[in-house]
């Protein structure tokens, strides 16, 4: 089973130039999926979370159209076949 | 996007960085000073804190933190002048994960010793000192100071919990001296294992007890290299020097139209000359009376005196910030600063006139100057052991590398 993940374009120049990738892998929440995408591209993973582990402010990750951060946070579940999506805030100046 | 221009440079010329809160750039003049080419911007959108150059063993390296609210804080670096820059992979500068803590900046970057050519330190936000043994591969934290007791009192200032200013002592490779602002300034004698708050004398105007042990706001601290026991200090109301290494200051603002500040910068070759320029006060952080003014003591602090020829003196409000001003190493010492309204000015003989470098800036937040002191060769270097990838389009028409950091590079950082 494949899960797929939407990364903004910045990142994108950093792992081959695609917004979109598929692993495959079966996460069962949304650190696991994670964790399979470091592996895949170590190259994003300073770049979306800190040296904690904690998704970094100014970026939202959805699960499907839900956010994590209104949901379980890391521990959201990963329905089998939905896209996540990673995306910067509207934020700065 | 704007267009990104190089600049490059051989012996003799100057180099000045400026980093501001969108981008780096790299300007380049002969030893005349007059006129500057402009290179850059470089991490365009990013604000650049601290730059530094490293010319130990033939480098021409150039360096500086790239913060971004969005992607966090990396350590970038190019061996010729921005064309080529290396981004690592993996972030250098990080946290072990059993400190609990998170980088949110980096406020400084300094060169080791000359006879220490491989190291590097950083001081960074939450405040923390890290260093590279390694020319800048892998950096740790220095555990000493991660796990100073005092730092659960540790408070933010305006800016951030941040470690400034990086003094590594000419004469003693024991000995170091930081400060953090809100902390205060400290001192190792072994190396970095211990630190000792060096505040008596400095006064907090914030706090009920004003002369603590630490606690006091510093902005800038200098030391001259031929008289290392002899310190100046800007602090958030204050001007002191140390003659004995720290242990005690004593106030120096004898003259000056305020004694609040954030810069603050010593000659190259003279240890009784130091520059600041002075801002009316903690509400309102311009300069006093609408007067851009650098003061300078020639008497190590006895008296100081406006340098204003070439510099507005009416409706400046201005406000140059604590690594905005900068000198250079020629016999007649260059003087820089930049303003948060995106000017830099630049004196090519010790301040006595000034004339805009450049303008139209994004707001300065960093000024460094170094005269160039050999042709360098452009390093093919390789960090950590990882293959260096082929360069790649980036901002129209700089090029960036990356580099990857190994598990052992990072495992050894996280350790130490």
């Amino acid at each position: 089973m494949a899960i797929s993940f939407r990364i903004p374009n910045y990142l994108a120049s950093l792992a081959g130039g695609q917004t979109s990738l598929a692993i495959d892998t079966s996460p069962a929440t949304v650190d696991e999926a994670l964790e399979s995408l470091w592996k895949a591209h170590p190259v994003l993973r300073d770049r979306i979370v800190d040296e904690q582990g904690e998704v970094r402010q100014h970026i939202n990750i959805f699960v499907g159209d839900e956010a994590i951060r209104f949901a379980d946070g890391l521990g959201t579940k990963v329905p089998n076949g939905t896209e996540i999506l990673i995306v910067p805030a509207v934020s700065g100046g | 996007m704007p267009r990104v221009k190089h600049v490059s440079a051989k012996k003799g010329d100057v180099i000045l960085m400026v980093g501001t809160m969108k981008g780096a750039f790299v300007l380049r003049s002969n030893g005349a000073r007059k006129k500057w080419d402009v290179g850059g911007p470089y991490s365009i959108g990013s604000p650049v804190y601290a730059m530094a150059f490293d010319q130990r063993q033939g480098r021409h390296r150039l360096w500086w933190s790239q913060q971004s609210f969005r992607w966090g804080t990396v350590l970038c670096s190019s061996d010729d002048y921005g064309k080529t820059i290396t981004e690592p992979e993996g972030y250098s500068v990080k946290f072990p994960v059993e400190s609990k803590l998170a980088l949110k900046n980096i406020w400084q970057i300094r060169i080791g010793r000359d006879e220490e050519p491989e190291t590097l330190y950083c001081g960074v936000e939450p405040a923390a000192l890290f260093e590279s043994r390694d020319a800048g591969q892998t950096w740790s934290p220095v555990q000493g100071l991660l796990e100073h007791p005092h730092r659960p009192k540790w408070v933010p200032g305006g800016g951030g919990m941040c470690l400034h200013t990086i003094l590594p002592d000419p004469a003693d490779r024991k000995r170091m001296f930081i400060a953090i602002s809100t902390a205060g300034a400290y001192r190792t004698d072994d190396g970095g294992t211990s630190w000792q708050a060096r505040n008596q004398g400095v006064r907090a105007v914030f706090l009920p007890d004003q002369y603590p042990e630490f606690g006091q706001c510093v902005h800038k601290m200098v030391q001259h290299p031929a008289q290392p026991q002899r310190l100046f200090l800007q602090n958030h109301w204050g001007l002191y020097r140390s003659d004995d290494g720290g242990n005690s200051w004593k106030g120096i603002a004898n003259g000056v139209p305020s004694d609040f500040g954030f810069c603050m910068a010593i000659h190259p070759h003279n240890p009784d000359t130091v520059y600041i320029v002075p801002i009316e006060s903690d509400e309102y952080r311009c300069t006093p009376e609408g007067k851009l003014r650098v003061y300078c003591t020639r008497n190590a602090g006895k008296s100081w005196e406006p340098l204003t020829r070439g510099l507005p003196q009416k409706d400046a409000l201005e406000t140059v910030l604590r690594d905005s001003l900068a000198t250079d190493t020629c016999s007649s010492a260059g003087i820089y600063f930049g303003t948060r309204s995106g000017k830099v000015y630049g004196s090519a003989d010790e301040g006595k006139s000034w004339q805009l470098v450049i303008g139209g800036l994004p707001p300065v937040v960093c000024v460094r100057a170094a005269l160039v002191d050999g042709e360098g060769t452009v390093s093919t270097r390789r960090r950590g052991g990882a293959e260096k990838k082929s360069a790649k389009k980036r901002n129209a028409g700089s090029k960036r590398t990356r580099s990857k950091q190994t598990a052992k590079g990072r495992m050894r950082a996280g350790k130490r």
